[in-house]
């Protein structure tokens, strides 16, 4: 058996062919940066224009395509691929597997997303422009109102969909065939299962928002009328279809970023997770719960009022498993012996501000107040403390945690810590003051605003070009780290470090675990 | 390292601290607004007051959670010498910590049902107003049981001078129209709120409304001011291109003030229906179009016709073809497209005057006109 060692293939065919889980997990997080740089760039390009009240850099109907491509290259060109390739590095290492269980589809739902993203960009550039009805996308401005690139989009969305639900199957055949012996449901860890619940949501979820976006296909070219009420149609009834994939999307996002700081603060407590069960049953309500409280985007549209008092109790039912978690993390931290290497610092940041986003969450959820917050400022300041705070705080963490272990060498501190600061920093400069002018009124989407709103969004753009600049940084760090790191060779890494993962030998050999390791 | 750490999350944590103190304080400097505003309703104040309840629940409850971290991350460090603990679970303290935020949400939970059943409560109006979301203007109609409907189109006022920078900006600038609502106060006003095109959402964060303005379908939301004065809002939906320069302001004035207000409408509305049975010359036509122009088409088909949303008006083959034809993509508009129907928008002699101009500017010299009897016959059939 040793004999059929080998190595990766030489060349760019071992990145096109290789069904390797390291490698795909690699080409995942590549693209997934590049897509986050791509989105960032397009957030700065917003940034600028509301730097000041008038119009300076870009008109109307441009700004309206960047704030749409922002949120959609964000969510599903850097966020979503980005877990995904952690999962593909992780799992198997986690739970004991030589690799995944079904390789050339974790090839083949790699592949076909550059080409998406691809078309989806090159909107940019057709007649009528990119996409500009929000990443949300609601009918009828996205249909019977929209450019020809509508079409494009649809079809992008289609094999993004695609893509994630294979990946999704691939997640869950893994975790349920692969386990190593002795490794039961309940000694996996989190992060493995924070993926299985995700996975699952996935798989709900994803083929709901292809139907979203074939309705609008067929009003788009073939005469029918879902949304439009002229023909019969509600063009609400695409908001509840939207939203009945939206909200699960967003645990889809957070989810496996809670599984990060589940692996990551323990470690640097030199303690065991506290409430390992409750996390796991509090990621299940949650998931539960996500696919019941969809119409809380939407208490606007002049929903009947039991509905949205079902929907305003059941969004604020959800505050209960969060708060769960949080507190578990925080008493993990207690009575620890606490270090504050850079994913720590990262995992500290995300608890201080996605509890900060979960607490307007839960403002938001209150029906009554949320006339007033709704499509305001406040809601872009509450999804980017979960958002950003939450699941690319969480990302910037798991790289820092787990890259010695994928390539042997260790990041620089330093700069590691230097990255955190001044991203945690340019983060709340550039999203707090947003809480303030949506309070105070200004709507969302808009490309210039009311003189009152002028200091604020000034200071909220030095703030975002300061934490667009930190992942120039952050680039940098990971680079330097890959070609010229210290070398490490401990396979823990981390004297904290617990799981499978830690056990192979450091960098992670390009075949793990070909016999499965016994679990006690 | 751990020092510097400690004080840059000081430095780090000041001004943030800060704001959050001003929030939750109301504190803020006059020009830059940092909290919702109570408003001139009673449903706002109460709005403001659960939003201030909840703010304070989530702030006490950060702290104590924010405060137990922090002492651990100041007393139970490595490099202090801490040892970890062994516990790892502890099931009262878990099923204390899912059960006390339950109650706590009750407890939000019954303030916020009975002002979501008050907001709800669309009985007993005086005044009912019919207001239509276009892109990208408003549409107030003040309905009237025994009598002719006075509307009118509310457009944004700021100069596209101000916008791109060439000249200072007004202090209502984005946030001031060339038609106004008016209301009277003291009285209970129900909105039906409706779109022409796509989603729109109709705010005045002072009267506590925001309620989305969908086509083909009419929502409905009322308003009781309790003092007199100007507020101000915007479309809160998504609804392209200018979506962020279609502005509301309401003057709510004393109920005198109103009944004179609509008496003057009502005179107006005589005005223009006698204007509607005059014949005009070319050039009184054009002068009229071109305000109209401004208002109506501009925004789409660009200052001097050259396109954008819309196609080039500029040598193009409607407006130097039939005038028939022209005349009814004016009215009826291209269905299936950006063209609305401009019909119910413009009176016949709008209608006519922005006709006549788009066939005699941007170098279409046709040299015909419309007349609003034209107008008036095609609308017939």
């Amino acid at each position: 058996m040793g004999d059929h060692h080998h190595g990766p293939a030489k060349g760019l065919g071992r990145w096109l062919f290789t069904t390797n889980h390291k490698d795909i997990g690699t080409m995942y997080l590549w693209f997934s940066f590049s897509m986050f740089i791509l989105g960032g760039f397009f957030a700065m390009i917003i940034r600028a224009e509301l730097f000041q009240p008038g119009l300076q850099l870009v008109e109307p109907a441009f700004f309206n395509q960047m704030t749409t491509l922002h949120g959609l290259i964000m969510v599903f060109g850097a966020i979503m691929p980005s877990f995904v390739g952690l999962a593909n590095w992780l799992i198997p290492m986690m739970i004991g597997a030589p690799d995944m269980a079904l390789p050339r589809m974790n090839n083949w739902s790699f592949w076909i997303l550059p080409p998406t993203f691809l078309l989806l960009a090159s909107t940019l550039f057709m007649e009528g422009g990119a996409p500009a009805a929000g990443w949300t996308f609601y009918a009828p401005l996205s249909t019977t109102y929209a450019g020809p690139s509508v079409t494009f989009f649809i079809f992008s969305i289609h094999v993004l969909g695609l893509s994630s639900i294979m990946g999704s199957i691939n997640i869950i055949a893994t975790v349920m065939n692969m386990r190593a012996p002795g490794m039961t449901y309940m000694k996996m860890p989190l992060f493995v299962w924070t993926w299985l619940i995700t996975a699952f949501l996935l798989v709900a979820v994803m083929p709901v928002l292809a139907g979203a976006v074939t309705m609008m296909l067929m009003d788009v070219h073939f005469g029918t009328s879902f949304f439009s009420a002229a023909g019969g149609g509600d063009p609400v009834l695409f908001q509840h279809v939207f939203w009945f994939f939206g909200h699960p999307e967003v645990y889809i996002i957070i989810l496996p970023a809670f599984g990060v700081v589940s692996q990551i603060i323990p470690a640097f407590s030199r303690k065991q997770l506290f409430g390992y069960d409750s996390m796991v049953y509090a990621t299940a309500s949650i998931a539960f719960l996500s696919f019941i409280v969809w119409a809380h985007h939407m208490f606007t549209v002049g929903m009947p009022v039991a509905g949205e008092l079902f929907f305003m109790y059941a969004t604020m039912l959800i505050a209960v498993p969060t708060g769960v978690k949080v507190f578990n993390w925080v008493t993990t931290m207690w009575r620890g012996s606490l270090s504050f290497e850079t994913p720590m610092l990262f995992c500290i940041g995300f608890l201080i501000l996605f509890t900060i986003g979960g607490f307007t969450g839960l403002m938001l959820a209150i029906a009554p107040v949320d006339f007033q917050y709704h499509d305001t400022y406040f809601v872009v300041a509450h999804f980017h403390y979960v958002m950003v705070a939450g699941a690319v705080f969480s990302m910037s963490a798991a790289i820092y945690f787990w890259l010695p272990k994928w390539c042997g060498r260790m990041y620089n501190e330093t700069m590691g810590k230097t990255h955190f600061w001044i991203s945690f920093i340019g983060f709340n400069i550039a999203f707090f003051p947003q809480h303030f002018v949506g309070l105070a009124g200004m709507p969302r989407r808009i490309p210039d605003y009311a003189l009152q709103f002028a200091d604020f969004n000034m200071m909220s753009s030095i703030g975002a070009f300061i934490y667009g600049l930190s992942q120039i940084l952050f680039l940098y760090n990971v680079i330097a780290t890959i070609v010229a790191g210290k070398p490490v060779s401990d396979p823990k890494v981390w004297d904290g470090a617990e799981g499978l993962e830690w056990t192979i030998p450091t960098p992670a050999p390009y075949h793990t675990f070909e016999t499965p390791p016994a679990v006690k | 390292m751990c020092f510097e750490a400690k004080r840059l999350l000081k430095l780090a944590l000041g001004p943030v601290l800060m704001l959050i103190s001003a929030v939750v304080l109301g504190y803020g400097p006059e020009e830059a607004q940092v909290n919702m505003a109570p408003g001139a309703t009673e449903v706002g104040e109460r709005i403001y007051d659960l939003h201030m309840i909840i703010l304070w629940i989530c702030t006490v409850i950060g702290l104590g959670v924010f405060g137990v971290m922090f002492y651990s991350i100041i007393y139970h460090r490595k490099s202090k010498g801490a040892v970890a603990a062994h516990f790892h679970e502890s099931t009262k303290v878990e099923i204390a910590w899912t059960v006390v935020p339950f109650l706590i949400l009750i407890g939000m939970a019954v303030p916020a049902t009975s002002t979501l059943l008050e907001v709800y409560d669309n009985d007993d109006a005086e005044l009912d107003i019919l207001v239509t979301g276009y892109q990208w203007k408003w549409k107030y109609e003040y309905i009237n049981e025994n009598g002719e409907n006075i509307s009118f189109f509310s457009n944004l006022r700021t100069p596209q001078s101000e916008i791109h920078n060439s000249e200072p900006k007004g202090e209502f600038y984005l946030l001031e129209v060339d038609e106004p609502l008016v209301i009277p106060v003291n009285t209970k006003v129900r909105f039906l709120i409706t779109g022409n095109d796509v989603i729109h959402s109709w705010w005045v964060p002072e009267l506590a409304v925001k309620r989305d303005a969908i086509p083909g379908f009419i929502n409905e939301t009322w308003t009781l001011a309790r003092e007199e004065g100007v507020f101000r809002g915007q479309c809160a939906e998504l609804c392209g291109k200018d979506h962020g320069f279609m502005p509301i302001v309401v003057n709510v004035v004393s109920k005198e003030a109103y009944g004179e207000w609509l008496g003057a409408k009502q005179v107006e509305a005589a005005a223009i229906k006698e204007l509607m049975a005059q014949t005009f010359t070319l050039e009184q036509l054009v002068e009229r179009g071109e305000a109209v122009y401004a208002r109506a088409c501009l925004a789409c088909h660009g200052a001097n016709g050259e396109g954008g949303v819309g196609k080039p008006i500029a040598g193009s083959a409607i407006a130097t073809g039939d005038i028939g034809a022209h005349l009814d993509v004016g009215i009826n508009g291209v269905p299936g497209t950006a063209m609305q129907a401009f019909g119910g928008q413009l009176n016949d002699v709008d209608m006519a005057a922005v006709i006549t101009y788009q066939r005699n500017a941007f170098g279409n010299n046709m040299g015909d006109m419309v007349q609003p009897i034209d107008v008036y016959n095609h609308k017939k059939g």
